[in-house]
């Protein structure tokens, strides 16, 4: 449980990332006492360097599971006056926490679990961090030196099985190395591209005596993020800019992660230059700025992905061209040259070629942008493309009340506009599973500051919003945080409700519920003939209930018009509080570009020009028959007696079809 | 991949447990081969060199060598492939040799500086040093004899200069 001292000083680091010098160095330097730790030069046990490390490092609120092979470390923790630890009910659970915090504060999440099934568990954890840039320091117990690689009890090679999905990983071989290992694994996290790091610590070192040196520096010849962007580079990137007549700005997480809002909307200001956002770059740039078009890609709006197919130079900052972004990549901007920022140079290319590439700091690059066509004194232009790209808005808007849809029922779209107006946007964080729910949530819920929306982008992993939002709620107390999920996605994490209601976290878990894998069964019936195949939830559990045995509150809304009076009784609820509304398995969401298809080739987006319609409507496939099955085919000709002994290695009718599919 | 070319792949490492299963780690996941790999040390006890053959096309080859820039355990990335660059590999060939055929066989050898290391009754085996073009050379002259076994120690390369 978390004191109130713990908790005021969480707030206090919490309150906003301190204003460090943009440089590898200073950005990965410890955020603790580093080397002036009171500890220093003292004689201890490798676990208790261990935790003397991450209290160095500043680390006050650490997410795990013990075990066996971190008994040690967890004898360790217990004596630690700065460390509060989260116990999670699961590892994954516990990685998702480290991550939600992590994104939420900017600061590194770090967690601590035991060997073997523990390790393993937090694999999925550790592939979700690493998709979406997430700086973590992940501690996995060992067994010891002596019996690794016997298959002895409880082991498993983490280091190895993590290797594609980690930025680095460490397996401590001496205890003298343990300090510097800690330091180095802490730089590597948080600089250049964020990521997560293991540290595989056998058991024989978390026992053996050590002079505890914790070191300050960190030399690594074979890591040197490049942050400062290349002058020239600069230079001939503001000249296309000068010369675009269509400019674009495309707004991927890396501008949320260097905090570069400030610096984006300089350059769009000066310039008049429009800006989509990727799901990663929600609240990077604030919903309110009137150049800022919003989401982009499979289910942006129609008008971002038009602005996306006509502009004639296109800016990526911090993005990286993802599949749910560009749609079929042959038909995606086909006019534009491109400018791409990113610190990591592996992203630059690897989908579309960069006339200009730009390795470094997005928050640097366009400072550096913005000053050097204000050296030129390169003109905004307020012409014919803003012109274009304010008409699309309007005639295509996200939502309009009159297409008078789902009459009777709750409209999702509607759910998420009343919380979003119900939100203090300066002190609020969304937190999202992954389906339908977190499309509308990103649609919908409008953001104003970075790290205010929380979503697994990459991996797309259900059962990470909810322990996130957990997380999220522990890094900044003072915020009101809710979880958007889906029934499904709920249930693949819902054991983290005892890790809320047990350290007292507030957190808010508003349940769209269809009793469906909602996108899924939208897949299905748009592209698979109405064959629901698995997708069907029922019997789901009485979510009102379950948060009822976790000692939350709940409740459950199924007419429409109950639905703002019960999100008001969430949000002011002092304690965790589920809110499960009803929603229909046949709401889809829109608009959507179908994979495979071009950008602009949207279906069900809203159409005013025609009359506050969708258009472009999917033809749902045809219901087909399914074909008899074999089984059938012998009863019908046999009379269901089998022992005819009918040749049932003929073909099956219509077997050689594609199974209805439109 | 119609325009996938062979690349020499030359890499300063760190001489650390697990840094080769990173790297080729690194290369097969992108759904490459490594037809080839050589791993030692160098002069600097903690930086280990590895030199690979990949087959790859100028974009994937690309991305594979940002990609393994951006592991920690990478030091130096260098593409011996297009600069000017001694190329040598290490052969051991197990020549099938009658008594009355081993004159022919040495003589051979002798043309392509190789050695011969051992001799049995019924067999000769070779060493032999050179670019992938000669040993491949060699192959094809020692295959008329027979070929009982073949080792290689996979190319290795340096920039010449």
């Amino acid at each position: 449980m978390m004191t109130d001292e713990k908790k005021a000083a969480g707030a206090a680091r919490g309150a906003g990332p301190e204003a460090v010098e943009r440089t590898a160095a200073a950005m990965g330097a410890p955020r603790g006492l580093g080397s002036k730790t009171p500890k220093q030069g003292k004689r201890m046990l490798g676990a208790e360097a261990l935790v003397a490390s991450l209290e160095a490092e500043g680390v006050d609120v650490l997410f795990g599971y013990p075990g066996g092979q971190a008994i040690r470390i967890y004898d360790a923790l217990y004596d630690s006056d700065q460390i509060t630890h989260v116990l999670a009910r699961h590892e994954q659970g516990a990685v998702h926490m480290a991550d939600g915090y992590a994104r939420a504060t900017g600061r590194p999440g770090v967690v601590v679990v035991t060997s073997g099934p523990g390790a393993t568990n937090t694999v999925t954890g550790i592939a979700t961090a690493n998709m979406d840039s997430v700086p973590l320091v992940v501690i996995t117990g060992q067994v010891s030196q002596a019996v690794i690689g016997t298959d002895s009890f409880q082991e498993s090679d983490i280091v190895g099985i993590t290797m594609p999905v980690v930025k680095h990983s460490f397996l401590v071989q001496s205890a003298s190395e343990l300090a510097r290992t800690v330091r180095e694994a802490f730089h590597i996290a948080v600089t250049g591209r964020p990521g997560p790091v293991l540290i595989d610590v056998p058991s024989d070192i978390a026992s053996a005596e050590l002079v505890f040196e914790y070191p300050d520096e960190v030399s690594i010849p074979s890591y040197k993020p490049t942050y400062k962007g290349n002058a020239k580079q600069v230079r001939a990137a503001c000249k296309l800019i000068e010369q675009a007549e269509r400019p674009l700005l495309y707004v991927g997480g890396g501008v949320g992660i260097s905090d570069a809002a400030p610096e984006l909307e300089q350059l769009m200001d000066l310039m008049g230059i429009p800006a989509v956002t990727t799901l990663m770059a929600k609240g990077a740039l604030r919903a309110s700025h009137p150049l800022n078009l919003g989401p982009v890609g499979m289910h942006g709006a129609k008008y971002s992905n038009l602005a996306m197919t006509e502009c004639d130079l296109l800016i990526a900052a911090g993005a990286r061209f993802s599949d749910r972004v560009t749609g079929r990549l042959s038909a995606f901007a086909p006019h534009a040259e491109v400018i791409h920022i990113d610190i990591d140079p592996a992203e630059i290319g690897k989908i579309r070629e960069a006339k200009v590439p730009i390795v470094g700091d997005v928050k640097g690059v366009l400072a550096a942008m913005a000053a050097q066509l204000r050296k030129v004194g390169a003109a905004r232009q307020d012409g014919p493309w803003l012109e274009q790209v304010r008409a699309w808005r309007e005639r295509y808007p996200f939502y309009d009340a009159a297409v008078g849809e789902n009459e009777g029922e709750v409209v999702p779209e509607v759910v998420m506009r009343e919380l979003s107006a119900r939100l203090d946007p300066q002190r609020s964080i969304v937190a999202t599973e992954v389906g339908q729910h977190q499309m509308w949530a990103a649609q919908f819920i409008d953001r104003e500051v970075p790290r205010s929306f929380i979503s697994s982008g990459g991996l797309g992993t259900m059962g990470f919003g909810f322990p996130a939002a957990i997380g999220a709620a522990i890094g900044c107390p003072g915020k009101q945080v809710v979880c958007v999920a889906g029934d499904g996605s709920l249930q693949m994490n819902s054991q983290e409700m005892a890790t809320a209601a047990i350290n007292q976290v507030p957190v808010k878990v508003l349940v769209m519920d269809n009793r469906a894998l909602g996108m899924v069964h939208q897949w299905q019936k748009m592209f698979y003939g109405e064959r629901y195949s698995e997708t069907l939830l029922e019997p789901v559990p009485d979510f009102v209930k379950l948060a009822e045995a976790y000692g939350w509150e709940g409740e459950r809304v199924e007419a429409p018009d109950a639905v703002p009076a019960a999100i008001d009784r969430m949000l002011s609820a002092q304690g965790p509080y589920l809110l499960d509304v009803a929603i229909s398995p046949d709401q889809s969401v829109y608009p959507m570009v179908a994979p495979g298809s071009a950008l602009d080739d949207v279906m069900g987006a809203i159409d005013v020009a025609v009359g506050a319609v969708r258009t472009a409507m999917p033809a749902t496939a045809p219901v087909q028959a399914p074909a008899p099955s074999p089984c059938a085919q012998i009863d019908e000709q046999f009379g269901g007696r089998w022992e005819a002994g009918p040749d049932d290695t003929a073909p099956r009718a219509g077997a050689d079809e594609e199974g209805g599919r439109s | 991949m119609s325009d996938s070319m062979r690349h020499v792949l030359s890499a300063l490492v760190e001489n650390k447990p697990g840094v080769l299963s990173r790297v080729t780690g690194l290369i097969s996941r992108r759904g490459f081969n490594i037809e080839s790999l050589s791993v030692g040390p160098t002069d600097d006890p903690t930086l280990s060199r590895m030199t690979a053959i990949v087959r790859a096309d100028a974009v994937a080859y690309e991305q594979i060598t940002k990609q393994l820039h951006k592991l920690v355990s990478v030091h130096k990335i260098t593409d011996l492939t297009d600069e000017a660059s001694i190329e040598r590999e290490l052969v051991l060939f197990k020549v099938n040799a009658p008594p009355e055929r081993r004159g022919e066989i040495i003589e051979v050898a002798n043309i392509f500086r190789a050695k011969i290391v051992d001799v049995g009754r019924n067999a000769l085996t070779i060493e032999a040093t050179g670019d992938e073009e000669k040993l491949r050379g060699l192959e094809d002259l020692f295959r008329t004899y027979g070929i009982k076994e073949v080792v290689r120690t996979g190319l290795i390369a340096l920039s010449r200069g």
